[in-house]
């Protein structure tokens, strides 16, 4: 039997050998099917990982609280424009919501900086000690400002490397260096790791960091002390963001005196949902191009099958004399086959081949990121066979079908 | 011992379209192991559909065919290519030797089918090849051989299995007088000298001058069958 197979195989090959030019364009709609699969699932889940990369940016299981919208006559600002949210709301969260390792705030405003004779307009946070820790903000040289800055309203401040490039000289150190933000000279004492883009495209590493209550009351100036533009929670595990975001909402409904016909007057949301979106986008540009590249296998199928029927017309004299000579019904099966999947297969491996080098170009030449994975790889073989066999299924059962006499006596 | 063919009150009937067509009407036939048999008649005489049952390709509609014993009309289309692997060599009018194939591969097949491991399938074909003469053209092409050398390829492939049965069908009908001696002389020596039986078909009258039984076949019966040499073959006048 084995001997059988292998000889079989060889056989298969070598017909395949001489129609080099039939067999060649057979296998095309195989080839590019799985080229396609190869690249799309490459470029696909390159973008994904992109995409939780930019997301784990953010922090690890965050969550975020806006205020509400202002009303005034019927005419609502900007999310976020109502002052609802307090400093002492985030510290009762702390206080009454287990779930939460951590609860910080901020507030922004962009602001014209100035070291020496360079000048910025880069956005200015103001917040608590904890921001850093929920953010995951880390630092390539000195350090986070401390609860001591945060009381004292000391004038410190952390900066991103874009304010790095665009204030000071390549080279020069900028901890320790004083620069003014609305006149106010702040000390810089950390200079913040590189974050690069968030998942909506903006540049995080365009920030300055400075205590809140020094924002408060040195540099925004506020008419309702206390109030924050955005609060920040954390978990332990990502599992108890959504329990966390419920309890927070309750507890934050509560401290508003909201009644229950009242809708919230701020919005709650997750590092899960922000993802979840995100990740939607790319699954449905995974689905459709493996919506298109199953089209692609289908027809290459389609064409190995047709090419068979040929063939099996083109032997069927061939066919007949196997049979007279002693070929039992499963040789003939076996031999069309074995034809039909080296077909596939060798079309898979190129497909494969092809499509590996079309995810490395795409990196090479657009800087999409790709990931290659084995699985894909391992499928696509493991379909192309598939498709080898669903397709070879009938032409083989036909030829082993034939009369022998008839076949022996076909012109 | 029994006989190695035991054909009794054979029919086979054939429909087309609305007509039954009779090609065999209860022919009853024996064959000893060792004998060279001429089967001789016109076209549709029913000697070919008798050809095809007697090697196993087809089955009779009525009556019994036996080979070696075995009853045939009961076997399953793999079970006949069993015994046509086993027990049974072809010789065709048109060789049908298989295309762009070496002559080796081809005398090969049958024993590819046995399940034979690759060295002994190449050991037996080449020895089989030698046979017939056509030491050393083992990787001929069809193509690159004569009709003569073809059929001998085909008389190898026949002969690989060491058959009880060898059935040539027209064997010479596509060759040249000189080339259809030399496979009369190949076939007239597989007999004699290793006892395997051979049916012929053939039209040719010199060429049925080989066999030492003559059976003639018209509308589906035996006509005549007549024994035209005494004894063990000697080789026949002008050959």
């Amino acid at each position: 039997m084995a001997a059988f197979v292998w000889l079989t195989i060889m056989t298969a090959l070598r017909i395949l050998g001489r129609n080099r030019m039939r067999a060649g364009l057979t296998m095309l709609g195989i080839v590019i099917g799985v080229a396609a699969v190869i690249a799309m699932v490459s470029i696909g889940e390159g973008a994904k990982r992109a995409v939780q990369a930019q997301i784990a940016t953010m922090g690890t299981n965050v969550i975020i609280i806006f205020p509400g919208v202002t009303s005034a006559s019927g005419v609502r600002g900007s999310q976020g424009s109502a002052i609802t949210l307090t400093v002492s709301d985030a510290l009762e969260l702390k206080k009454r919501i287990p779930l939460l390792v951590d609860t910080g705030w901020s507030r922004r405003d962009v602001l014209q900086i100035v070291y020496g004779n360079k000048n910025w307009n880069g956005p200015i946070y103001g917040i608590s000690p904890s921001y850093l820790t929920i953010r995951d903000w880390s630092f390539t040289s000195g350090g986070p400002f401390t609860q001591t800055d945060l009381d004292s309203a000391a004038r410190v401040a952390l900066i991103g490397q874009t304010i790095v490039d665009n204030l000071f000289e390549p080279g020069e150190e900028p901890v320790g260096a004083v620069i003014r933000i609305k006149n106010v000279p702040f000390r810089i004492i950390g200079v913040l790791a590189p974050k690069g883009q968030s998942s909506q495209g903006t540049d995080q590493d365009d920030v300055i960091f400075i205590p809140f209550s020094t924002a408060e009351r040195k540099v925004f100036g506020t008419s309702f002390i206390g109030s924050v533009a955005a609060m920040f929670g954390s978990t332990d595990q990502v599992e108890d963001l959504p329990m966390a975001a419920e309890q927070i909402r309750e507890v934050l409904r509560a401290r508003h005196r909201l009644q229950a016909e009242q809708g919230d007057d701020f919005t709650i949301k997750t590092q899960v949902d922000i993802g979840k979106v995100q990740e939607g986008t790319s699954e449905t540009l995974t689905m459709m191009l493996f919506a298109i590249a199953s089209v692609s296998l289908l027809v290459g199928g389609i064409g190995i099958m047709n090419i068979l029927l040929v063939s099996v017309t083109e032997r069927t004299r061939e066919i007949g004399v196997r049979m007279a000579v002693g070929a039992k019904r499963y040789h003939i099966v076996m031999q069309f086959l074995i034809e039909a999947m080296t077909l596939s297969l060798v079309g898979g491996v190129l497909g494969i081949v092809l499509g590996v080098a079309g995810a490395k170009l795409t990196t090479l030449i657009a800087g999409w990121p790709t990931i290659i994975s084995g699985n894909v790889i391992v499928i696509s073989f493991f379909f192309s066979l598939v498709v080898g066999l669903f397709f070879g299924l009938y032409p083989a059962n036909k030829a082993a079908r034939l009369n022998p006499i008839e076949a022996l006596r076909y012109e | 011992m029994a006989s190695l063919i035991e054909c009794d009150d054979v029919w086979k009937i054939y429909r087309v379209g609305d007509v039954d067509v009779q090609a065999l009407r209860g022919l009853s036939l024996t064959i000893e192991q060792g004998e060279f048999v001429a089967i001789m008649g016109s076209s549709g005489s029913g000697k070919s559909t008798l050809m095809n049952m007697l090697g196993c390709l087809d089955q009779p509609t009525k009556g019994h065919y036996r080979l070696n014993g075995v009853e045939v009309g009961r076997l399953t289309p793999d079970e006949l290519a069993g015994i046509r692997n086993q027990q049974i060599g072809f010789v065709f009018q048109s060789f049908n030797l298989i295309p762009r194939t070496s002559a080796l591969e081809n005398a090969q097949l049958p024993l590819f089918y046995r399940g034979l491991s690759l060295k002994e399938q190449r050991v037996k074909a080449a020895e089989a090849l030698g046979r017939v003469g056509l030491h050393g053209r083992e990787d001929h092409y069809p193509t690159q051989l004569s009709g003569g050398q073809q059929q001998r390829v085909a008389i190898a492939r026949a002969l690989v299995t060491s058959p009880s049965l060898l059935l040539a069908d027209e064997p010479t009908g596509n060759l040249d007088t000189q080339s259809s001696q030399e496979i009369m002389r190949i076939l007239e020596t597989l007999n004699r000298d290793e006892g395997i039986t051979i049916i012929l078909v053939t039209h040719e009258v010199d060429v049925a001058a080989y066999a030492a039984r003559e059976i003639v076949i018209k509308d589906g019966q035996i006509l005549s069958d007549r024994k035209t040499k005494a004894g063990p073959i000697s080789s026949p006048v002008g050959a």
